[in-house]
């Protein structure tokens, strides 16, 4: 077997180059001062002193703000789908799934647009109320429009890995649950929601993950102005220029997502 | 098991709707005659026509398939090659290595683009197709890299043990029986790594410079200024291209089982 080790260099040498060396590198920015040349490093934490400013609190905040809601409604609007999905016949099941999936599969701008085009003021919805004779709302470039946005996008993020621990649970339970006196209510909350835990888990971090750190959704339907973490880390090194404050945010984010991972890595030994 | 109510049919139907109406009114209006996006005037292929004529939106395209080739090409030559790799060494730093292999997949793409933008930047890489090329890489290689592993976990070694017993050189047995086993898994891998290649915007837009567009970043631009027919038509024909990706992709993962 010993031949086949020199297989893995060249990806070794690209894992390394691309993935491992950038990342140090990130890690230094966020810690030097702004204009430093490479080898005259200058240590400082300015750069997460800068954060705590109100502004960038600000932000902070209505990001974990607006990835708790998605969080929330996503799992409100998908546990009971994949539930659903879960009790068909084996043969529609995979059928279903994949009606589910196919949305990932289109490109995430795609699926933004085709929202402005039913959000926007004189988009469809407003057309229709107008028929009805109720006068226009604004429903683009709001809080709103961001959270249908995000939700739709991430959606099946959260179904999928629900119905897999739901179409996995051994169906004896259940039974069992019946035949010793449950009603339909105290086996849902007794037997299945518990035994569904580690796929809500899943699901509730990964769509918390990709709503906290988007950023062409808000900047699409949010609106130029409308600034969460991910705009944030985009403005900093795209228009703003202060890469070692990007860096920053960059790095808090990252610390942020690994908390909250073992925080949900917990949970899930726990139960 | 109770079978579902009628409630609940009536639940899975809405929410399917919800998903997929605003697709359908994309295509819908992409052959509408009106500029206006709120009422069906006619049928019209106009806003296909003047798609056709627009230069830098060809040329995007043109950008985007490069692209998209080249990177989902080296991408399986590294990935194949890795997965092979991880799974004959019985290093310490196994499970580092393997941690990393799927590190891409989980740091929020922004951080994985400023990452990259900076690093060029310090080596002083030109801003183009190389550094879209490197950028792409870097999500595409774990998803060939998960695929391929999952195939040689389910394959019997003794197959290789066999070759090699018979006569066959290693490079050999590899080429003619390992290669071969684990095709569908590097083209499969190849299919899903181009059509994330194709989609990407996030990275894109960090490492991309200022001369060279790829479609998704031309889309996401015109986006930004707001609702036009022309996009209509374009996310028509890009919802087309994708599903023939998807099914293809799901034909080869189906015949693998």
């Amino acid at each position: 077997m010993k031949q086949y080790r020199n297989l893995i260099k060249p990806y070794l040498v690209w894992a390394f180059v691309v993935i491992v060396i950038p990342l140090i590198l990130i890690a230094l920015y966020a810690f030097t001062e702004d204009g430093n040349e490479v080898l005259t490093f200058s240590f400082t934490l300015e750069n997460f002193r800068k954060f705590l400013e109100a502004t960038y609190m600000s932000v902070i905040f209505k990001s974990f703000k607006l990835g708790i809601l998605t969080t929330v409604i996503c799992l409100g609007l998908g546990y009971p789908l994949a539930y659903i999905i879960s009790k068909c016949p084996e043969k529609s099941q995979s059928l279903l799934i994949l009606l589910v999936t196919i949305p990932e599969w289109i490109n995430m701008l795609l699926r933004t647009y085709a929202w402005m085009n039913l959000l926007s003021d004189n988009g469809i919805i407003n057309h229709l109320l107008g028929l009805l004779g109720i006068s226009p709302v604004t429903m683009m470039y709001t809080d709103f429009s961001v959270v249908v946005g995000l939700v739709c996008n991430f959606m099946p993020f959260m179904i999928i890995p629900i119905h897999t621990s739901l179409s996995k649970m051994d169906k004896s339970f259940i039974e069992a649950a019946y035949d010793l006196g449950a009603n339909k209510f105290q086996t849902f909350t007794k037997v299945i929601w518990k035994l569904s835990i580690p796929g809500v888990l899943n699901g509730i971090m990964m769509v918390f993950l990709l709503s906290i750190s988007t950023f062409v959704i808000p900047k699409l339907l949010g609106g130029g102005q409308y600034m969460l973490i991910g705009n944030l880390i985009e403005s900093q090194f795209i228009s703003v220029g202060d890469w070692n404050f990007g860096s920053a945010i960059s790095l808090i984010l990252a610390v942020l997502i690994l908390i909250f991972m073992s925080l949900m890595k917990k949970m899930d030994k726990d139960e | 098991m109770k079978k579902n109510s009628r409630f609940a049919g009536f639940y899975m139907g809405l929410i399917f709707f919800l998903m997929y109406l605003p697709i359908a009114v994309v295509i819908v209006f992409s052959f509408n005659e009106s500029k206006l996006p709120v009422k069906f005037t006619g049928f019209s292929l106009k806003w296909y026509q003047e798609l056709i004529h627009d230069r830098a939106m060809l040329e995007a395209l043109v950008n985007s398939l490069i692209l998209g080739v080249l990177s989902c090409l080296v991408s399986a030559v590294i990935g194949t090659l890795g997965a092979v790799g991880l799974s004959r060494i019985h290093w310490k730093s196994k499970g580092a290595l393997e941690y990393i292999s799927i590190l891409p997949l989980m740091i929020p793409e922004i951080i994985l683009g400023m990452v990259l933008m900076a690093f060029f930047y310090m080596l002083n890489l030109p801003f183009g197709m190389l550094t879209l090329l490197i950028g792409h890489t870097v999500f595409c290689v774990p998803y060939i890299l998960m695929e391929v592993k999952a195939r040689l976990a389910g394959m019997d070694p003794a197959l290789e043990e066999a070759a090699r017993d018979l006569g066959a050189g290693p490079f050999r047995a590899f080429w003619d029986i390992t290669l071969p086993l684990i095709m569908p898994a590097v083209i499969s891998g190849s299919l899903l790594a181009f059509a994330m290649s194709m989609d990407d915007v996030v990275i894109s837009i960090f490492v991309n410079g200022p001369r060279l567009s790829t479609l998704p970043i031309k889309v996401y631009t015109q986006l930004k200024t707001g609702v036009t027919p022309e996009i209509n038509a374009l996310c028509t024909i890009l919802l087309a291209a994708t599903l023939i990706i998807f099914i293809v992709y799901s034909l080869i993962t189906k015949k693998k089982k």
